[in-house]
């Protein structure tokens, strides 16, 4: 039998592991068992106790730690075709746990004043067993002064190489659910994230640069501290900060149309923009429609609609080790499981919930998650992420007569059903007959969804490296707002035609 | 129990600092905040009310720093005797391993509260049936259209202790109601928020909305260039968002990502804006995270920046004291207004402000707009819930979805701008505690925005 160390660092499906302690399912269950009673036809009952440490430093120093912890009931009840969701932080005992059930019920019988039509849910097993994830370093191991000397140390490093602003950043999330529902399920689930970055700005006359490294916000992942080694920021502070410099100087990214080579931290971003939010199955069936806004995408056209080239192969698999939209089960119990949302360029499946995909028709959900106890478990994006393509980024440069290589993100922008779109990245570069040439400023494309992928030419991930399941750890949606974290495979890709260097 | 009667926060910020003694000694500067929030919000889309929430919690937020600038920060929801004795415990061995921070602000000084705060009871106490009937008023009078959005009631007490014996206590509400009605590809939009739930005509705002998308049926493309603009209230309080996020932000003033020019004519003599967290109607409490009172502070006079937001370590890098905008965030995103105000101006109705464009638009909302150039205020984002084209002072016809990359700071340049006269409080998110920020918005008539882009991409 696997010991208990070995069980947690390694992750996976054990049963529910030892984090996750026993009284937050009896918790959870008294909170399950007073929704019924006070007249649910179902209930659910998340019971999350949520660790999280930020660490920043600026120019040399450390400028914030900060420690949270977070634990709380979270109770959804359905009566008749409506939900009411209850929460209450820290609950004392059985009666809290029961007071807030009954409450969720009470919030259910307020909604059928405003009733919608009836609602199922398509079935799930009824799970008795937990999943933690792989962790080989606790973040939460490593002494703060590691942490804080690796920090401090590459600001100053990018400081001395004369930026104006050094920042970095580490990240770090320990949690445990206990999840039971009204038809058997008693899950367990330990979910340890990591991650780190940094960036750069420098001042010149009526403008500012930045360079990231290895994303504005950070690398993360369903992880250990193993991943910040990994990252190796210290290998990397000298060269953004000398590129940071150097764009002050660079010519500005020309305005024409083009041919746009995407790295890969960009491509994450653009999949998780155009085609991670407009697949969400809430989007498409309006539930949304007054805030994250609708989808351009028609059920009708499920399984027929083209919405890229053959080269677009898109798929929702929350089973990658390590990537952070990784888990054993969602937030309603469903088991994890990948499927594909884009084949060959023709749009064949969607991230769904248990009611939204019974609404729709179809036969399956488990993309549902909530932002701590607090918050409705709602449709989220897992990992949503391109398959590694048939060529090399060193190929698609030589390949590119004429072009513009852009890698890493600094802002975007795309309309509420996910179609026109504009990304401006923090660098750019010349493509001239086959080779990179020189440095451009302030890049930015904009495009029409479909459109853009259906000019997607080649698609790098071939060469070792090239493709990575990056993590978003701030994708926003929800009233109260949500943050999840959500992870995209992504490799450097190229597209024809494309609108390049728009300004106002 | 409603989260503004919350006695027990007293006690516990008392139990914080009394471990806080015993762990750390006498030397040891700490500030503790107890929280009480109560937050719900009710959701509608399809005419139906498919998401219902509550959440109630208490949270406790310590800073505590010894040898005089190794400073750790953490915070719980747990709140029982044990937790708090390891919280402190917790935060004492992060401080005393982190490197002494040379600039560390020191506890801040004792200073007389401008206002306890005006929350209302009755919106701490709104039921779901309240909120429900808020709801049901929106979708009745949007006259059978298709509806979507939120009615929210949320409530804050906050107290906030110190060891060099500073006491503090606020609290506040809010309410919103926030929706669309939808027709045929059409979205119209109308939203507001206040203090208290009382003060929302739900059924004015259904009805609202309802006109605005019967008359976006069937919208036509322009095509891309500059054009004059008339932006309602919701379009407005993107532009100040994005102002007082990006410009007055303090933080941005010393990284240098602000263009803002103090003491200088840079925007239209029709432009004063200022955060307002005590006034009517707002939803400010009368402290900051740090302690600081919160008050009115002029952000621009008559078209002159003159005043920035700040909290202690970036007031003490500008060589300015605090305005009062300390937040859980603002070491990362910069101190920012939480109640900016644009004051009204005396260009009438926005159909008054329509009546002066000869050939233009009328822009209803704004939609995901980011920067793109920090230091001009350069935005791309898009309309959303209605755009109209204007002829001769008139809406012809409505037009599709278009995208704008604008400098906001340019827009509202002297001889620019034309303010409308009637103020819109309207709720936007800049990470304020309950979710929403109030920004209080006229409608504006601009003279250039730069259109980059439609439909056809």
């Amino acid at each position: 039998m696997m010991s208990m160390a070995n069980e947690a660092a390694r992750g996976g499906t054990y049963g529910v592991p030892a984090a996750v302690e026993a009284g937050a399912f009896e918790a959870a269950t008294a909170a399950v068992e007073a929704a019924l009673a006070a007249g649910a036809r179902y209930a659910d009952a998340r019971l999350v106790d949520r660790r999280h440490e930020s660490m920043t430093a600026r120019d040399g120093d450390v400028r914030s730690l900060n420690q949270t912890t977070s634990v709380g009931l979270g109770v959804r009840a359905l009566v008749g075709s409506s939900w009411g969701f209850a929460a209450l932080g820290d609950p004392a005992g059985d009666a809290d746990a029961r007071r807030t059930g009954g409450r969720a019920t009470a919030i259910a019988q307020a909604s059928a004043a405003v009733p919608g039509p009836p609602m199922e849910l398509v079935g799930v097993p009824a799970v008795q067993g937990g999943w933690s994830s792989e962790c080989l370093e606790d973040p939460f191991a490593v002494p703060l002064a590691e942490k804080g000397d690796l920090l401090t140390g590459v600001t100053a490093t990018m400081r001395d190489a004369g930026v104006a602003v050094a920042e970095a950043l580490s990240q770090a999330w320990d949690t445990r659910t206990a999840f039971v529902s009204s038809e058997g399920a008693r899950i367990g689930q330990h979910v340890r994230e990591s991650g780190a970055g940094m960036h750069c700005l420098t001042v010149g006359d009526g403008e500012t640069q930045r360079r990231s490294y290895p994303a504005f916000r950070g690398q993360y992942g369903t992880r250990g501290w193993e991943l910040v080694r990994e990252l190796d920021l210290p290998g990397h502070a000298d060269r953004i900060a000398a590129e940071c410099q150097e764009l002050l100087t660079a010519p500005a990214c020309p305005a024409e149309e083009t041919t746009l080579l995407l790295g890969g931290e960009q491509m994450s971003l653009q999949i998780h923009e155009s085609v991670g939010h407009a697949i969400e199955l809430d989007r498409i069936l309006g539930w949304e429609a007054a805030f994250a806004g609708t989808s351009w995408l028609d059920l009708a056209q499920l399984g027929s609609l083209r919405f890229g080239s053959e080269l677009m192969n898109i798929t929702i698999d929350p089973t990658i080790p390590g990537a952070l939209g990784s888990f054993g089960f969602d937030d309603e119990g469903t088991p994890a499981a990948a499927r594909d949302a884009v084949r060959n360029g023709v749009w064949v499946g969607v991230l769904a919930g248990r009611d939204s995909a019974a609404m729709a028709g179809l036969g399956y959900a488990g993309s549902v998650r909530a932002d701590g106890y607090a918050r409705l478990p709602m449709v989220r994006m897992t990992n949503v992420g391109l398959e590694p393509g048939p060529h090399t980024l060193a190929e698609m440069i030589a390949a590119t007569d004429d072009g513009v290589l852009m890698e890493h993100n600094r802002s975007w922008s795309i309309d509420d059903r996910r179609l026109n779109f504009q990304f401006g990245c923090e660098i750019g570069w010349e493509v001239k007959s086959g080779r990179r040439g020189r440095m451009l400023k302030n890049p930015s494309y904009t495009g029409i969804g479909p459109r853009f992928w259906s000019s997607l030419d080649m698609l790098a991930g071939r060469a070792p490296g090239e493709w990575r399941a990056w993590g978003t750890p701030n994708c926003g949606k929800g009233q109260p707002g949500q943050v999840g974290h959500t992870g995209h495979g992504a490799a450097p890709a190229r597209f024809s035609g494309v609108r390049v260097g728009v300004r106002g | 129990m409603s989260a503004l009667s919350s006695p027990a926060l007293d006690d516990l910020s008392a139990a914080v600092l009394d471990q806080v003694r015993r762990q750390a000694g006498a030397d040891a500067q700490a500030t503790v905040r107890v929280e009480h929030a109560t937050l719900a919000l009710t959701r509608f889309a399809d005419s139906a009310i498919h998401q219902n929430v509550a959440d109630e919690r208490v949270t406790v937020h310590l800073q505590l720093t010894v040898d005089g600038g190794r400073t750790a920060t953490a915070s719980t929801t747990r709140s029982r005797s044990d937790a708090l004795t390891d919280l402190v415990a917790a935060t004492l061995a992060a401080a005393r391993l982190r490197p002494r921070d040379a600039d560390w602000a020191g506890l801040g000084e004792p200073a007389p509260l401008h206002s306890a705060g005006s929350p209302d009871e009755a919106t701490a106490v709104a039921s779901p049936a309240d909120r429900a009937a808020g709801v049901a008023a929106f979708v009745e009078a949007a006259g059978g259209l298709s509806t979507a959005g939120f009615v929210q009631t949320a409530a804050l007490t906050v107290v906030l202790a110190d060891t060099a014996g500073r006491h503090l206590r606020g609290a506040t509400t809010s309410a919103i109601c926030d929706g669309i009605a939808r027709l045929s590809g059409a979205d119209g939009v109308a939203r507001s928020m206040s203090v208290r739930l009382a003060d929302l005509d739900c059924a004015a705002l259904g009805a609202r909305a309802g006109a605005k998308a019967r008359a976006g049926v069937d919208a036509v493309p322009v095509d891309p260039g500059s054009y004059p603009v008339v932006l309602e209230p919701a379009a407005v309080s993107d532009v100040v968002a994005g102002l007082v996020s990006g410009q007055f932000n303090g933080k941005a003033v010393v990284d240098g990502t602000s263009g803002l020019r103090l003491g200088e004519q840079q925007f239209d003599p029709a432009v004063s804006l200022a955060d307002d967290p005590l006034g009517l109607g707002a939803v400010g409490l009368p402290f900051d995270t740090e302690g600081t009172p919160t008050r009115r502070t002029e952000l621009v006079r008559d078209g002159v920046p003159v005043e920035l937001t700040t909290d202690r370590r970036v007031a003490a890098t500008l060589g300015r004291t605090s305005s009062g905008h300390a937040s859980d965030v603002s070491d990362t995103w910069g101190p920012m207004a939480g109640d900016p105000s644009l004051a009204p101006g005396s260009g009438g109705t926005v159909e008054d402000l329509v009546a002066g464009l000869d050939r233009g638009l009328l822009v209803s909302d704004f939609w995901y707009t980011r920067v793109v150039e920090a230091r001009r205020s350069v935005w791309t984002g898009l309309t959303r819930n209605g755009v109209w084209l204007v002829e001769d002072g008139r809406v012809v016809a409505p037009v599709s979805t278009l995208r704008f990359t604008q400098s906001y700071l340019e827009a509202l340049a002297p001889g620019a701008v034309v303010v409308g006269s009637a103020v819109d409080p309207q709720p936007i998110r800049l990470m304020g505690p309950m979710g929403y920020n109030r920004v209080a918005a006229p409608a504006l008539r601009l003279a250039a925005w730069n259109i980059t882009g439609n439909a056809a991409g």
